[in-house]
């Protein structure tokens, strides 16, 4: 998947998913199955067919729709595809307890400002009953520059916190025991340096290496595919995950170093499908990655997870969920040749879509996110998190933020929804859905493999341009009124800025630019300069791993800019292929 | 008075630019493809480019209008800078618009600039092509 191949196993599966409704299921008798024909011809000509179609029925990826779904839709399911909670394929659940056991995580993503402004709304958020901590990041951090770096003037601290060096890191996390958490960063391209520095606070701490939990989200395929946060070209960005995973397998195993991200794809412009599709062969090429890194896929498995979107085509999500979940334990199984159970599970974390929020009657996207909250808990995720009604304007506001995470908990504590697993299981239309989005997703793989594998297909643009078309087609919907947005295409009206937003000043540039200088005053020049000439060599000989000198460079006080420089310098930097 | 209506109603070049750290490229690339469906020639500044790579464009490229795009709250910064390159380059006739996540408060400053259209999230395609037409219209007739 990862460099491409003659690889048939994709086109054959693709046709599996047919076939299996072909044959002889366990679900449903013929003679029961020639009832329900019997009845829904009947009820299609005596009754449906007097109401005229007036609009094109289809799921926001464009999978036409049946009136009705019937036992005839699923008539040869058999009951093993869908299994039970915890056990293979895990259609129904990787946990076979669920949120019976245990709710999903309530995960806010936050920072911004300052590392003493994200430090406090850190702390807020665990006071408010909030079980992990979420970092995001100012674009300075996310490309690798320091708040000193002519690139960053206007906006260090604006969507995000800033990170220049390990010093930000002990600000952020300070009165935080790293040890009892679990912290989830929204990092990519210095995804490397981020770790490091947040096992050097932990060291100062105290913290064992080996109990830090959390997750960077070093996704960088995605990265070219659809955020666009690089450094360097994808060889190199794939060399430096591949020493992370060794470098975790040996001294932090409980640390998640890869999420692997469908959210940006989907707020790229994507489908559904395509979400599924390309988030999954980003997978499964981080899974060659990691064979090739000489690792045995039992290792490196259980430490990848997912990271998804849910938006607002209710079933079409609860179906790529479920899909998602089967496909991935399915080819680990059959293509890579995996056993160990714990290698199989697809853990996802979910995020409600961006995209989806309207700038317009703003107050309108808490019901939006409600939804989409709802849809991602249906799904069986692992850990969510809901965004704010006022993102569409600005970063949140406290109360925004407030308002987002009692959504969560009203659906865990008040809808009874907990209470039983995959309750959607066995509905004829999600089921068949289900199938629908599989049997799509491994088309694409197909497509994905015989355009020269991932790493091609990213130089060459394709998918990229598979995102900016369906992106393209989506507005052109909306503009049309084929699809509709409440407040926007819909029941619009004229209005002035009806809600306070967070503002957010120049003041946090102007500290990070002194504490940069102070960072810089204070540490030993002569040990920084060695640490990073090791670094260097480590960058340029393939068979070192990068992650120990580069560890030596941020405990020195190395900074970001400085270590990502090193890579710069090495690797150069990446040139996009023409999408346009 | 024949030739100045040609003027006026020739092919429209627009370059299409985010000035900044900035990779969320959906609205840009939505754009993009709207003006050319709209009838102009448009040039796609590719990501991450620097205010001065963008103003060297515009002029290099001869466009009518530069529209730049940011969504990461650097645009009171980012947008400025653009629009006063390009006027110490020599292209005080090109016309600058801007769109993105812009709080009220922003707009005033950046309309005194010239920097105009100041479009968010949800507005329609017709809505910023007319506006760009509209303001390419009367900076013809000037000339």
């Amino acid at each position: 998947m990862l460099r491409g191949g003659r690889d048939a196993y994709w086109r054959r599966r693709a046709k599996t998913v047919v076939e299996r409704r072909a044959k002889a299921g366990t679900l449903y008798d013929k003679k029961t199955v020639d009832a329900v024909r019997k009845g829904l011809k009947q009820w299609e000509e005596s009754l449906y067919g007097k109401a005229p179609e007036t609009r094109d029925f289809q799921t926001a990826s464009g999978i036409p729709l049946k009136p009705l779904y019937t036992p005839d839709d699923v008539r040869d399911a058999d009951y093993s595809d869908q299994g039970y909670p915890g056990v293979y394929p895990f259609l129904r659940g990787v946990h076979s307890t669920m949120y019976r056991g245990r709710p999903w995580t309530m995960r806010m993503f936050s920072g911004f400002g300052t590392p003493e402004d994200t430090n406090q709304r850190l702390k807020l958020l665990l006071e408010h009953g909030e079980t992990g901590l979420s970092v995001a990041f100012d674009m300075p951090t996310l490309y690798g520059y320091d708040a000193d770096h002519q690139r960053a003037h206007g906006e260090v601290g604006r969507c995000g916190v800033n990170v220049s060096s390990l010093k930000d890191m002990e600000v952020i996390f300070d009165g935080i025991p790293l040890n009892k958490v679990s912290t989830s960063m929204t990092i990519n391209a210095p995804a490397t340096v981020l770790t490091c520095m947040y096992a050097g606070v932990a060291r100062k701490q105290g913290a064992p290496l080996a109990k830090l939990r959390g997750t960077v989200q070093a996704d960088m395929l995605k990265e070219y595919i659809a955020q666009k946060e690089w450094a360097y070209p994808p060889e190199a960005h794939l060399r430096l995950i591949k020493d992370l995973m060794v470098f975790c397998t040996k001294e932090m195993p409980l640390w998640n170093y890869i999420s692997i991200s469908g959210y940006h794809i989907r707020e790229a412009g994507s489908s559904a499908v395509q979400e599924l599709a390309f988030t999954l062969a980003d997978g499964f090429g981080y899974v060659e990655l990691g064979l090739e890194a000489g690792l045995k896929v039992e290792q490196f498995a259980p430490r990848l997870s997912f990271f998804f979107n849910s938006t607002m085509d209710f079933f079409e999500e609860i179906a790529k969920f479920r899909a998602a979940r089967r496909i991935w334990a399915t080819v680990l199984r059959e293509k890579y040749g995996v056993k160990d159970k714990r290698s199989l599970l697809m853990r996802f974390h979910t995020q409600t879509s961006g995209a989806s929020l309207t700038w317009q009657q703003p107050i309108n996207n808490v019901v939006r996110t409600a939804i989409e909250a709802l849809a991602a808990v249906l799904g069986g995720t692992q850990s969510l998190h809901t965004n704010s009604y006022d993102e569409a304007w600005a970063l949140p506001t406290e109360q925004a933020v407030e308002v987002a995470l009692r959504t969560q908990q009203i659906i865990a504590e008040e809808t009874g929804l907990p209470n039983v697993i995959d309750p959607l299981g066995g509905s004829y239309y999600v089921e068949w859905l289900t199938e629908q989005m599989e049997e799509e997703a491994y088309k694409y793989f197909d497509r994905i493999e015989s355009a020269g594998g991932l790493l091609k297909a990213i130089k060459t643009g394709y998918l990229q341009r598979e995102i900016a078309e369906n992106s393209y087609r989506l507005s052109r919907r909306i503009e049309e009124g084929k699809d509709s947005v409440v407040g926007v295409n819909k029941y619009a009206k004229q209005e002035k800025e009806p809600i306070d937003t967070l503002k957010i000043d120049f003041k946090s540039q102007r500290a990070q630019l002194r504490r940069l200088a102070s960072v810089k005053r204070e540490r030993n020049g002569e040990k920084v300069k060695e640490a990073l000439a090791k670094m260097r060599k480590a960058f340029e000989n393939e068979d070192a791993n990068s992650i120990y000198p580069m560890m030596d460079a941020v405990v020195q006080y190395a900074t970001l800019g400085e270590i990502m420089d090193v890579g710069r310098e090495t690797w150069g930097l990446f040139k996009e292929p023409q999408i346009l | 008075m024949a030739k100045k209506s040609a003027a006026i109603q020739k092919k429209i070049r627009i370059l299409v630019a985010k000035p900044g750290l900035d990779g969320h490229d959906r609205g840009v690339l939505v754009l993009a493809r709207a003006f050319r469906d709209a009838g102009m020639e448009v040039i796609y500044s590719g990501l991450l480019p620097s205010p001065e790579q963008v103003a060297q464009m515009a002029i290099d490229e001869d466009v009518d209008v530069v529209a730049l795009s940011l969504l990461n709250g650097a645009h009171m910064t980012a947008f400025p800078r653009v629009k006063k390159l390009i006027d110490r380059m020599g292209g005080k006739d090109i016309v600058v618009v801007g769109g993105g996540i812009i709080p009220e408060e922003d707009k005033p400053k950046l309309l005194k600039l010239g920097i105009t259209g100041l479009y968010g999230p949800g507005s329609s395609f017709e809505e910023i092509v007319e506006h760009v037409r509209g303001r390419v219209r009367k900076e013809r007739w000037k000339e």
